[in-house]
């Protein structure tokens, strides 16, 4: 968006409002950012009262706290702990039941979920993460039903980010803050006082489509130029920055360095950087039955690689040890990730950074690897 | 419709035909193909099968690829899945997802001398191969099977090997790691037979199924004979959930083994099976 604004619209907030309306009144379900449990999570919203208005995040290894702005600003945040994963690879996933009826036993599969989805201010970090989870579940050979029926029909408003979190390093990854390519409409938030107003500018046919239906007037070279300038500001305060330079061959020729004991001895191996990663996409098949085993179920649920069980075969886990279940996060996100999908598995949005009880921090431990190689 | 066209985690529901104990603990499935028959399968690949309400696990073909309609696992009872599938008696239900993974290099192994390495339950996925090249059988070179396993008691599929010993154009070998009367035979691990067998290096296929230093063990010794990496082909084993490289369990550094795999060339496995917990 931020390269080509020529076509960019001014949107108030109360067109803002009335976009979701319009979702709504389309058949979206809409979900976005609202402010619970003192975090700001994506949760389905209604109207604009919904949105975190006036909240920001503080961000740092192994911490996280809102703060009251000083300005009613609706996107004046980073990013939470939840990303869009949850509705479009959900945690929990059911796939089939069968029912036994005597002899005969029917297999009913679950019919994918057709509920449109609209997702309301998507950052470019997420968008990327959105795209690395397309190749990874619709990819290959097969791809899933489910997510591809989630994904057909979701409409995406994007947010250019005018603040940078303390532990994003989406501008290293080439991830952002810029939105580029992936949503429907983009937003970037302009900063003045008064209400909130925002440059828009459609991304798809869709969302050219949509916005006839709000009014909104051309925005001013003055109004885009401010645009420009914020995302710029945040580009250039990302709290950390990842040295990406040939990474994948940097870890896989590193496979023994010394480091991957140091930070096993910090690591819990609790999954927390697994499931607030927006492109972690490990899930593990749960089956069940009733009492007399006529009915049963498979679902399919997120898995970490942090688990003793994730890679049980008969005889043991082949990764007894957290230094080897770091190193699997840890390599495949950053390097074998490349040779599975043509692409990095991380997009810096500072999560597992965040989220980290003890504050393990993904650019640190890179970093460290890269200064402290063995020659 | 059938619906695995259109989404592969959902199974088939099959019945077993008739079940058969080949060792202590392990006993053979052979399942009515039904619906599924001209799907067929590759040797070395896997069904994905499901005893009902209790879970999924993958188990590699090891009946003969000329007969689609009879699907066959061996299976050997070491956990709640695969203990609920052995005691599956004639007309009983399971469900059935595949065939997943790579098969045996069957095609590359045509007009070279083969040697098939077993380990244990590892004859079993080498099965279909063997049924391959001895069908085909003018196809191929010498053709050697060595076997290891534990105790004369637990050698599989034991009428079938008598009956191969019989055939002048196979060579086996079979060694016990711990040996009881009446046995004659070898003493010993696997890899002590290579020496023993008859190819020629250069133009040797090796298809090797296994514990996983032993197969280590078996491709490294037939390096030393000079068949090349590249033509040694090991069946890997890993957790596996999915079964089409999507759940991630199964990754063994860029490799996704359920879908690379089982069956990958030694020149790719030999860098990352020397680095431990991969």
């Amino acid at each position: 968006m931020s390269l080509e604004l020529q076509a960019a619209q001014l949107l108030t907030s109360q067109g803002l409002d009335q976009l979701l309306k319009a979702l709504r009144r389309g058949g979206c379900r809409t979900v976005g950012p609202t402010v619970r449990d003192g975090v700001i999570a994506y949760e389905d919203i209604d109207c604009l009262e919904d949105l975190p208005r006036g909240w920001t995040d503080e961000q740092s290894g192994g911490h996280y706290r809102l703060r009251r702005r000083e300005d009613d600003a609706l996107f004046g945040y980073a990013v939470g702990p939840h990303s869009w994963k949850p509705f479009l690879h959900p945690p929990r996933q059911r796939l089939w039941r069968t029912h036994r009826d005597g002899d005969t036993v029917r297999m009913q599969r679950e019919a994918p979920d057709g509920q449109r989805l609209a997702l309301i201010g998507v950052r470019a970090c997420e968008l990327k993460a959105i795209a690395i989870q397309d190749k990874v579940l619709l990819g290959g050979a097969y791809g899933d039903p489910h997510y591809r029926a989630r994904r057909a029909g979701t409409f995406i408003i994007a947010v250019n980010c005018t603040v940078a979190g303390g532990t994003c390093f989406c501008a290293s990854m080439g991830c952002g803050p810029n939105l580029t390519a992936g949503f429907d409409l983009g937003l970037t938030e302009l900063g003045a006082a008064g209400p909130p107003a925002f440059v828009l500018q459609a991304g798809t046919p869709a969302g050219s489509q949509l916005l006839e239906e709000i009014p909104h007037r051309p925005a001013t070279a003055n109004e885009i130029a401010a645009a420009r300038a914020r995302v710029q500001h945040t580009a250039e305060h990302m709290g950390r920055q990842m040295p990406t330079e040939a990474l994948p061959q940097l870890l896989l020729r590193n496979l023994e360095h010394p480091r991957w004991s140091e930070v096993a001895e910090r690591c819990l191996a609790c999954g927390n950087c697994t499931m607030v990663c927006p492109t972690c996409f490990c899930t593990t098949l749960e089956d069940s039955s009733d009492l007399t085993g006529r009915e049963t179920s498979r679902t399919r649920r997120w898995d970490t690689c942090f688990t003793v069980d994730f890679a049980f075969v008969h005889g043991g886990s082949v990764r007894q040890s957290t230094r080897a279940r770091y190193r699997q996060w840890m390599t495949h996100k950053l390097a074998t990730w490349h040779q599975q999908f043509g692409t990095c598995g991380c997009v810096g949005c500072g999560r597992c950074i965040t989220w980290c009880p003890v504050g393990i921090d993904i650019t640190e431990e890179v970093s460290a690897m890269r200064t402290s190689e063995p020659t | 419709m059938d619906e695995r066209e259109t989404d592969p985690m959902v199974p088939t529901v099959l019945r077993v035909r008739s079940r058969r104990r080949d060792g202590p603990q392990v006993w053979t499935l052979e399942l009515d193909a039904g619906a599924i028959e001209r799907t067929g399968f590759a040797a070395g690949q896997f069904n994905m099968l499901t005893a009902f309400g209790i879970g999924e696990v993958p188990i590699s073909f090891s009946g003969d690829p000329a007969q689609p309609q009879r699907i066959v696992h061996t299976i050997r009872a070491v956990g709640p899945v695969s203990g609920a599938l052995t005691r599956l008696g004639a007309g009983a239900a399971l469900a059935v997802r595949g065939p997943f993974g790579t098969g045996w290099p069957m095609r590359e192994a045509a007009g070279r001398d083969v040697v098939l390495i077993a380990g244990g339950l590892g004859l079993a996925p080498l099965r279909p191969a063997l049924y391959q090249l001895l069908a085909e059988r003018s196809r191929y070179g010498r053709i050697t099977l060595l076997y290891g396993t534990r105790s004369p008691q637990e050698i599989l599929f034991r009428r079938e090997i008598d009956s191969w010993r019989k055939r002048t154009d196979l060579m086996i070998d079979v060694t016990v790691d711990h040996a009881v009367q009446p046995w004659q035979g070898h003493v010993g691990v696997v890899t002590a037979l290579i020496a023993r067998a008859r190819f020629d290096p250069g133009r040797t296929v090796a298809l090797i199924c296994g514990p996983e230093i032993m197969m280590r063990f078996a491709a490294e010794a037939l390096g030393t004979a000079g068949v090349a990496n590249g033509a040694i082909y090991l069946s890997m084993e890993r957790s596996m959930s999915c079964g089409i490289g999507s759940c991630g369990h199964c990754q063994f550094g860029g490799l996704f083994i359920c879908r690379d795999g089982p069956v990958i060339p030694y020149d790719l496995l030999r860098e990352p099976l020397r680095v431990r917990e991969l």
